[in-house]
């Protein structure tokens, strides 16, 4: 098992170090560059030319990707040059804010899409199956950006239960940090729960038409115990690999959904960024975001693995 | 699957301590919460540039002179001024007893210091809005000089703006190129903290020179980029004041009992510039720009797109401003002069390219124009881009027109002169005129209002004939805001005045 952590570990340096160099070469087709940016409609050529210069923007692209990688084997990733601050305090400051909203859509995900998968895949034919369903393509359907605004009329304007924006964080006040997550938390995991929930109902499908789940059955097994125990194990593995996946894909930032409830988090950041071409700050979020998704993938084979003995000779 | 989440959870919970607020001693008090379009860039008034950091400025740091309701300077941090006859040398005298945020006096030391620093400091975005000022002398405790090169009529309006604002020479120094980090100035509140993209707080000032008149403790600046959300926002109680409301929403919250509006023209305006040196193009021919420009109707824009509330124009300033040239006004849609003068051009169909931004509004704009100059046998052709992508198209001529808007300044002499003068900085139509160019250095050479007026008329007989662009309208500004608060005055400058406002 440690070999094969460690093998997958050593995998990761290169699969960094590309996807570093992919995005560095990628900023570059963008027309205009952080100077344009920065000093906007009010230009002045010296300031142009000044700032080209502290930034190396003059210099040929393999020197700058040199330049920013000594940096950043030395721990520094720059810095952002639209908010003249270190890009490694945007990002500690920010990663916590996406890890949470990403974790809490993940449970969103997960108490809402596979319990529905179980009993549609159970069910299978009725009537709670074609609700089940419909439910999903509900939520596949909805766009984050409508689902967002709604909320915040129902519950913000109308109700007045929850905030409609403004993160508190966790450590200043729990309560209030879950109920500004609330809403942006539920809006992610709702389109997940719809993928989750496809998923769990066919893996369930398979695995409960097996031989040895009939064999369970004829033995008398309790129908909870025969789907929870039996079955479930079987059919987590796919679940536990797509939810890797579409974590991984929260922690790059969610968008559209950061946007309506002002969560500031790694979306907003990124964003902000590619428009500013502030290219420090776009590689250290797309170095550790890559970082994360690395490691979760990680994560889920070592998983994978506890919950399937089969997995770990391979 | 629950474990990698429950893993997660606690993962993220361990990163609390990251997560906690370093909160200032808090006072009692009301905290203004203001929603802005945008996050600002550095908060250094040397080096910043957007509209952005220019509101959380008004907070932060006051000025040199404040501009009045008639765009005339009023007193701020100087009480005096005086201009000597030949316009060479302005003796400006301070406010006796008033202190930076870090206790520091503001004196004429402290003038010139600053004065020096947005003409020096690398990268400074200052420079040339003050470029003419040769150098600054100290009388003594609170009275300074301003020796300049030549006589440079906008100047007083430059002070009104960032580059009239004070910075603490003892924190400038300290901090370095830093100073946005930690900025210390003599505005009515300072500096507490500040998270990218989600808020920037300052805290009343207890020292601030007019503090009798700051009714407010705290202000939360947020930046919320969409108009809806920020709208929804102001709904649900979670802001106070917003800035920047769209214009079609804008009657839905005049109806609304729990919201008050406040509105006002723009300094600055939108336009349509064309590249008039792009070879090959039909639009360096004049007769197709002034083709172009009878083919459209500014009303029928504003109308479409603006739900009627942008004030149609066709100058630099809006027909509202004391420095609109009367002798030319808006001219009426004629389409079949238009298509008599492309005909004359040997240009029946000439087929263009307009750059426009890709945000909600712009590309709204592009079509409207779009459909009224077809009907004069144009083919124009929508390119949208994000703001940098057009700014280095812009730049490098690779455009043919493009849809412009300027945030105004108080002085015409902001809107004008570097956009109009040969090789200028701004001027992507690559325009030069002798006739033009001659307008300006007289606008700029005196203060005298008759002189001014004169070279303003100069300048739009060449300006306005020859068409490097057209001038479209000027935007009203917006702003909606809660009925708890009171006393908000809408400045054309758009940036909000936090002195006398109230919120209960």
């Amino acid at each position: 098992m440690l070999r094969f952590i460690a093998h997958r570990l050593a995998l990761a340096v290169p699969t960094l170090v590309l996807a570093s160099m992919i995005i560095f070469a990628l900023q570059q087709l963008l027309p205009g560059d952080v100077a344009t940016a920065l000093t906007g409609e009010e230009r002045d050529p010296e300031v142009v030319a000044f700032i080209r210069q502290k930034y190396h923007l003059d210099e040929p692209l393999p020197v700058r990707y040199a330049y920013w990688a000594s940096g950043v084997l030395q721990g520094d990733l720059g810095e952002s040059v639209r908010l003249q601050k270190p890009v490694s305090e945007l990002v500690l400051e920010k990663l916590p804010v996406t890890l949470e909203l990403a974790c809490l859509a993940m449970l969103v995900a997960l108490v809402i899409g596979v319990p529905m998968g179980i009993l549609s895949a159970v069910k299978r034919g009725t009537w709670m199956d074609a609700a089940a369903n419909g439910v999903a393509l509900w939520g596949l359907s909805v766009p984050n950006f409508w689902l967002g605004i709604l909320l915040i009329l129902l519950f913000s304007v109308h109700l007045g239960w929850l905030p409609a924006s403004g993160y508190v964080p966790p450590g200043e006040n729990l309560v209030e940090n879950l109920r500004s997550m609330a809403m942006p938390a539920f809006v992610l995991g709702n389109a997940i729960a719809a993928v989750m929930m496809r998923h769990t109902r066919a893996a369930m499908l398979g695995v409960l038409g097996s031989d040895y789940v009939r064999t369970a059955r004829a033995k008398g097994v309790s129908p909870l115990r025969l789907v929870l125990r039996h079955a479930l194990p079987n059919a987590a593995i796919p679940i536990i690999t797509l939810g890797a996946l579409e974590f991984g894909q929260l922690l790059s930032g969610a968008v559209l959904t950061e946007q309506v409830f002002s969560v500031p988090g790694f979306g907003k950041l990124m964003v902000d960024a590619v428009f500013n071409r502030d290219f420090a700050t776009v590689q250290g979020v797309v170095i550790c975001t890559a970082a994360t998704y690395i490691a979760l993938n990680l994560a889920a084979d070592v998983l994978s693995a506890v919950v399937n003995p089969k997995l770990r000779r391979a | 699957m629950l474990r990698l989440a429950a893993a997660c959870l606690a993962s993220g919970l361990a990163l609390t301590p990251l997560l906690t607020r370093p909160l200032a001693a808090q006072t009692s008090g009301p905290t203004l919460r203001y929603g802005m379009m945008e996050d600002p860039d550095a908060l250094d008034p040397t080096l910043a540039r957007t509209f952005a950091s220019r509101m959380v400025f008004a907070a932060l740091c006051d000025k040199l002179v404040d501009i009045g309701p008639d765009l005339k300077p009023v007193p701020q941090l100087a009480t005096k001024w005086e201009l000597s006859a030949d316009e060479k040398t302005l003796t400006m005298t301070l406010r006796p007893g008033v202190r930076f945020h870090d206790g520091e006096p503001v004196n004429a030391a402290a003038a010139k210091f600053s004065i020096e620093r947005h003409l020096k400091l690398p990268g400074s975005q200052r420079r040339g809005e003050i470029a003419p000022i040769d150098s600054v002398d100290v009388v003594d405790d609170l009275t300074f000089r301003i020796n300049l090169k030549q006589p440079f009529a906008p100047l007083m309006a430059q002070f009104t703006d960032r580059a009239g604002m004070l910075v603490s020479p003892k924190a400038a120094e300290r901090l370095g190129d830093k100073f946005a980090s930690g900025p210390v100035c003599a505005g009515p509140f300072k500096f507490v903290e500040r998270v990218p993209q989600d808020r920037i707080v300052v805290e009343r000032f207890p020292d601030y020179w007019n503090k009798d008149q700051i009714h407010i403790q705290r202000i939360e600046f947020r930046p919320i980029p969409d108009t809806t959300v920020r709208l929804t926002n102001l709904r649900a109680g979670q802001l106070d004041l917003l800035e920047r409301l769209a214009p079609t929403d804008a009657p839905q919250v005049a109806r609304d009992a729990k919201l008050k509006l406040a509105s006002t023209y723009e300094l600055g305006f939108q336009s349509v510039l064309f590249n008039t040196a792009k070879a090959g193009s039909p639009i360096a021919d004049p007769r197709v720009r002034a083709a172009f420009e009878l083919a459209i109707d500014r009303a029928a824009i504003s109308q479409v797109v603006f739900n009627g509330e942008f004030l149609p124009g066709n100058q630099w300033v809006s027909p509202k401003h004391p420095d609109y040239v009367k002798d030319h006004p808006i001219p009426k849609r004629d389409v079949a002069k238009a298509k008599a003068l492309l005909a004359e051009a040997g240009q029946p169909k000439p087929q263009i390219t307009l750059m426009v931004y890709a945000n909600s509004e712009a590309p709204q704009v592009g079509q409207v124009i779009q459909a009224m100059t077809r009907e004069a046998g144009f083919d124009v052709k929508l390119q949208a881009t994000d703001f940098t992508t057009a700014l280095d198209l812009a730049d490098k001529g690779n455009y043919e027109a493009y849809l412009y808007n300027w945030s105004g300044r108080p002085d015409p002499d902001g809107n004008t002169f570097s956009f109009l003068s040969c090789k200028a900085p701004l001027n992507y139509p690559r325009y030069c005129s002798e006739g033009a160019d001659a307008a300006l250095q007289a606008e700029r050479g005196s203060v005298d209002p008759e002189k001014r007026k004169a070279a303003w008329k100069a300048l739009a007989d060449k300006v306005l004939t020859d068409r490097p662009g057209v001038y479209l309208m000027h935007r009203k500004l917006l702003w909606a805001y809660s009925p708890k608060l009171t006393g908000f005055v809408p400045y054309p400058d758009g940036l909000a005045r936090f002195t006398g406002l109230t919120l209960n």
